[in-house]
């Protein structure tokens, strides 16, 4: 699993998929229910 | 989760990172479907997904499954020597993985999709006599 800390995520999944097209590259979703 | 500087450099190197916490966004949970956390889907630029994994998992397998991932987004757009070489790593990188032999499989496929050489397919058969024998990978390659 990811260190949630040090990764810049996104919130938005439609900003993401824009950039993922700008960039070329695939979207990593990662779905938590850990505290915040 | 726990701290793993080759699990965030992976990460920020090959994908746009998302994060969605189910307090805070439970509409994307429908949206995508998920029923259990951690959740972890790759998807592609048109929002289809790739690749689900769901539970924990410790870095090691977890690379793994992301290499995996990249070789199914370069499958998907028919990138087939892109996906050959992202199976292949799976399976040089992480020989023990329980998705290596997976891996194979789809690197052969990836071959003979490039090709279209039917050789190809008698390689990968050939090469699961040998190697990952026993798994489900193997019987699949074994009618070629």
């Amino acid at each position: 699993m990811p260190n949630t800390t040090s990764i810049q995520w996104q919130h938005d999944a439609d900003a993401a998929l824009e950039d993922a097209r700008r960039t070329d590259r695939p979207v990593f979703i990662y779905f938590s229910a850990a505290p915040a | 989760m726990y701290p793993n500087p080759q699990v965030t450099e992976f990460i920020e190197q090959h994908f746009i990172p998302v994060q969605f916490h189910i307090k805070a966004q439970p509409a994307m949970w429908h949206r995508f479907g998920v029923r259990w956390t951690p959740a972890i889907l790759v998807v592609g630029q048109d929002g289809r997904e790739l690749y689900r994994l769901e539970g924990y998992l410790p870095a090691e397998p977890f690379l793994a499954r992301l290499r995996l991932a990249l070789g199914y987004y370069a499958a998907n757009r028919k990138d087939w020597k892109t996906a050959e070489r992202e199976f292949e790593s799976v399976v040089a990188e992480f020989p023990n993985s329980e998705v290596a032999p997976e891996a194979m499989y789809w690197a052969g496929v990836s071959r003979y999709s490039a090709s279209r050489d039917s050789a190809e397919l008698k390689k990968l058969a050939q090469q699961f006599r040998t190697r990952y024998a026993n798994t489900s990978w193997a019987k699949r390659a074994s009618v070629w």
